[in-house]
């Protein structure tokens, strides 16, 4: 039986500042097979870029990996070399980011960037470079390659530049994608149709992809499983369709609940109580009991993540009352 | 561009006209050059005469259009000292200014850039505190003490470097400069470096401040994320950011050190405008004074037109008044 294409496995990565240690992420697993779609969802600041940053190795001080293991193809990469992580970084594990205005540098030409993240992992000549740049912006349904390679980033709208991005992203046929929000600044036409195409493109790369957003809906529309996370901790995984059907933590009710296109019309927006928590002072116990409806004195102390029994498709819950279907009908 | 250029350049014309009127206006009201001029004991008839000669019995305003009147055919006026023109005298002494601007850019530019990343790069570490460090001497001493010191130490202690004139000067493509023999580079050194202390610490501040703000920035981590090499992502990705704000400072900078290096050339003996400028407002000698400003006014408006293309060349934003049309 051979391993997950990721396995992460208790991650902590944390931030010391001034005011005191941020747990990001804190103590999180996951596992990603090859080709799957893995949807990492969560309110802000929740700790889903840090968890793809820390993948990356891309934390900015005063970020680090506290403890926990990273292994990629079976190859741990927490303590790997800071070469090794640049040559798998773009190789074999490539990242889109949120705000397509902000990832291209301004002040270069398309095809110098393109060609740069060819060349450097690649022994190519400019000249195969420049075509299979070329080629790599027609994937994306860029119009006129030759063209736009010329151009320079502010000379593309919004979604333009985000298929450059997922072009660069691509250029290597890597085995893992991490998208974090990469539609989440576009509008909503463009956004479903750059979802339906990096589905489109991963698939026949046979990709897999860790697909970051706020917004449960877009993984209702894509996603093969998904990770709920909250505060730093992955509070529910499963099969994508099971979670939405039956959500067990109540955060994951809360943000089902509050979807606007899950609610029958005329049916006001169940938004979850409260705030999201400082990360510098988390609640005792599980995160959530400040806002959960749920909450008991045995909420005191942080839940482990247990399988939620009768259940397949690796359905974890981190919680002491997950939510079941009998008990819905009931109440 | 052309359009853009030649734009700019009549714009100029105006500045100019406002600048020779202020000068004008304003070395009339400092005080009569004829005082300084004629010997104490020199008679009233003597007075009227060198005050007739030099122009000064007409009212302001016929002074002023007669000036203007020559000014347009390239006349600048005659030095009440020198008893030539005034521009011829200028232009005499520009080599020995430009020479000593340019190297002390050049020194300013080639170590601060470099310095300035090192710190930028390693926030918080010993480097950056000793570069930073020194930067704010650089930047809080002032510039006269420093060229003391260097005299000090390096012409009167270590005896290396001589501290006074322009020492022999070569010709290289038909321009007088000490950059072409030994002797001169050696005059060259301490004035320069005196002139090149604050821009150096200008540089590391623009260069530091720049690459911590242009490092957390999505980009540079998306070169990361591409596999990019930490050297390529300096020195092309963020340089190439932080380099407008830059070379519009060296601009403006290369424009006041040759326009006002009269410090450092009065304390190196230095043959140049800055002391001629000196010399000629202690001698209330105006033709010179009035032609010099002119002169480094128009210098600074070249100045600012070089960066302004430069500029669109470097941001592909930027885009020229007059040419996107
Ligand atoms: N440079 C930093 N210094 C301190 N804390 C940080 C830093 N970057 C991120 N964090 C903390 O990490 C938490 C998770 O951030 P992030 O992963 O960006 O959330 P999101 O789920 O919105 O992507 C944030 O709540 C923030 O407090
Ligand atoms: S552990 Fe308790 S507080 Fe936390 S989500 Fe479950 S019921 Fe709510
Ligand atoms: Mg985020």
């Amino acid at each position: 039986m051979t391993e997950p294409l990721l396995v992460i496995r208790d991650l902590e990565t944390h931030f010391d500042t001034r005011q005191g240690t941020v747990k990001a992420v804190n103590g999180v697993s996951l596992e990603v097979s090859r080709g799957e779609v893995l949807g990492l969802v969560g309110e802000s600041g929740s700790g889903k870029s840090i968890t793809g940053f820390s993948i990356l190795g891309l934390l900015d001080p005063p970020g680090r990996i506290a403890s926990g293991s990273i292994r990629f193809k079976g190859e741990e990469l927490v303590g790997a070399s800071q070469e090794r992580m640049r040559r798998l970084r773009g190789k074999d594990i490539a990242m889109i980011f949120q705000d397509p205005m902000m990832t291209l540098n301004p002040v270069l030409r398309i095809d110098t960037q393109i060609i740069e993240a060819i060349q450097v992992h690649d022994k190519v000549s400019h000249k195969a470079a420049h075509a299979r740049a070329a080629e790599a912006l027609r994937r994306v349904g860029i119009p006129s390659p030759e063209e736009r390679l010329k151009a320079y980033p502010h000379q593309f709208s919004g979604g333009m530049r985000q298929r450059v991005a997922i072009a660069i992203a691509l250029l290597h046929s890597p085995a893992l994608v991490i998208a974090d929000e990469p539609t989440t600044a576009l509008d909503v036409t463009i956004q479903a149709q750059i979802i339906h195409e990096m589905q489109k493109l991963c698939a026949e790369s046979g990709t897999a992809l860790i697909w970051i957003t706020h917004d449960l809906a877009v993984i209702d529309s894509m996603g093969d499983r998904v990770a709920v996370m909250y505060a730093g901790r992955i509070v529910e995984t499963g099969a994508v369709r099971d979670v939405i059907a039956a959500p067990a933590h109540p955060y994951t009710r809360g943000l089902i609940d509050s979807v606007p296109s899950r609610n029958h019309r005329g049916q006001r927006l169940a938004q979850i109580p409260g705030m999201a928590p400082s990360p510098l002072n988390l609640p005792q116990g599980c995160a959530f009991n400040p806002r959960c409806t749920f909450a008991d004195a045995a909420c005191q102390v942080v839940p482990d993540e247990t399988d939620l029994d009768n259940e397949r498709n690796g359905r974890r819950v981190r919680c002491f009352h997950p939510i079941r279907l009998a008990q819905e009908t009931v109440s | 561009m052309l359009v853009f250029i030649i734009r700019r350049l009549l714009q100029s014309m105006l500045v100019l006209l406002a600048v020779s009127i202020v000068v004008f206006v304003g070395l009339y009201a400092v005080g009569d050059p004829v005082d300084i001029l004629l010997p104490d004991d020199a008679n009233q008839s003597e007075r009227q005469a060198a005050i007739r000669s030099l122009g000064l019995d007409k009212p302001l305003i016929t002074q002023y259009g007669i000036f203007l009147g020559k000014a347009v055919q390239g006349d600048l006026g005659t030095s009440f000292v020198f008893n030539i023109p005034s521009i011829e005298l200028i232009l005499s002494r520009m080599p020995a200014t430009l020479e000593l601007a340019l190297c002390a850019m050049v020194i300013a530019v080639l170590i601060g850039i470099p310095l300035g990343l090192w710190a930028g790069l390693k926030p918080g570490s010993a480097a950056d505190e000793v570069i930073t460090t020194g930067s704010i001497l650089g930047f809080s001493l002032p510039g006269f003490w420093q060229g003391l010191m260097l005299i000090m130490i390096f012409s009167v202690w270590l005896g290396w470097l001589p501290s006074n004139g322009r020492g022999t000067t070569g010709t290289i493509f038909g321009i007088e400069t000490s950059f072409a023999t030994w002797d001169g580079l050696r005059h060259l050194l301490l004035p320069a470096i005196n002139l090149a202390l604050f821009k150096l610490a200008m540089m590391i501040r623009l260069t530091r401040a720049g690459v911590r703000e242009t490092m957390p920035l999505d980009f540079v981590k998306f070169a990361r994320a591409k596999g990019v090499s930490e050297p390529r992502i300096v020195l092309v990705h963020v340089l190439k950011n932080i380099l407008v704000p830059i070379v519009t400072v060296i601009g403006m900078e290369l424009g006041s050190l040759i326009a006002f290096s009269t410090v450092t050339e009065t304390i190196f003996a230095w043959p140049g405008m800055g002391k001629l400028i000196i010399d000629s407002i202690n001698k209330l000698d105006r033709p010179v004074v009035v032609a010099y400003l002119l002169v480094v006014t128009m210098m600074f408006i070249l100045i600012n037109l070089v960066v302004d293309l430069l500029y669109a060349t470097l941001d592909p934003r930027v885009r020229l008044k007059g040419v996107s049309e």
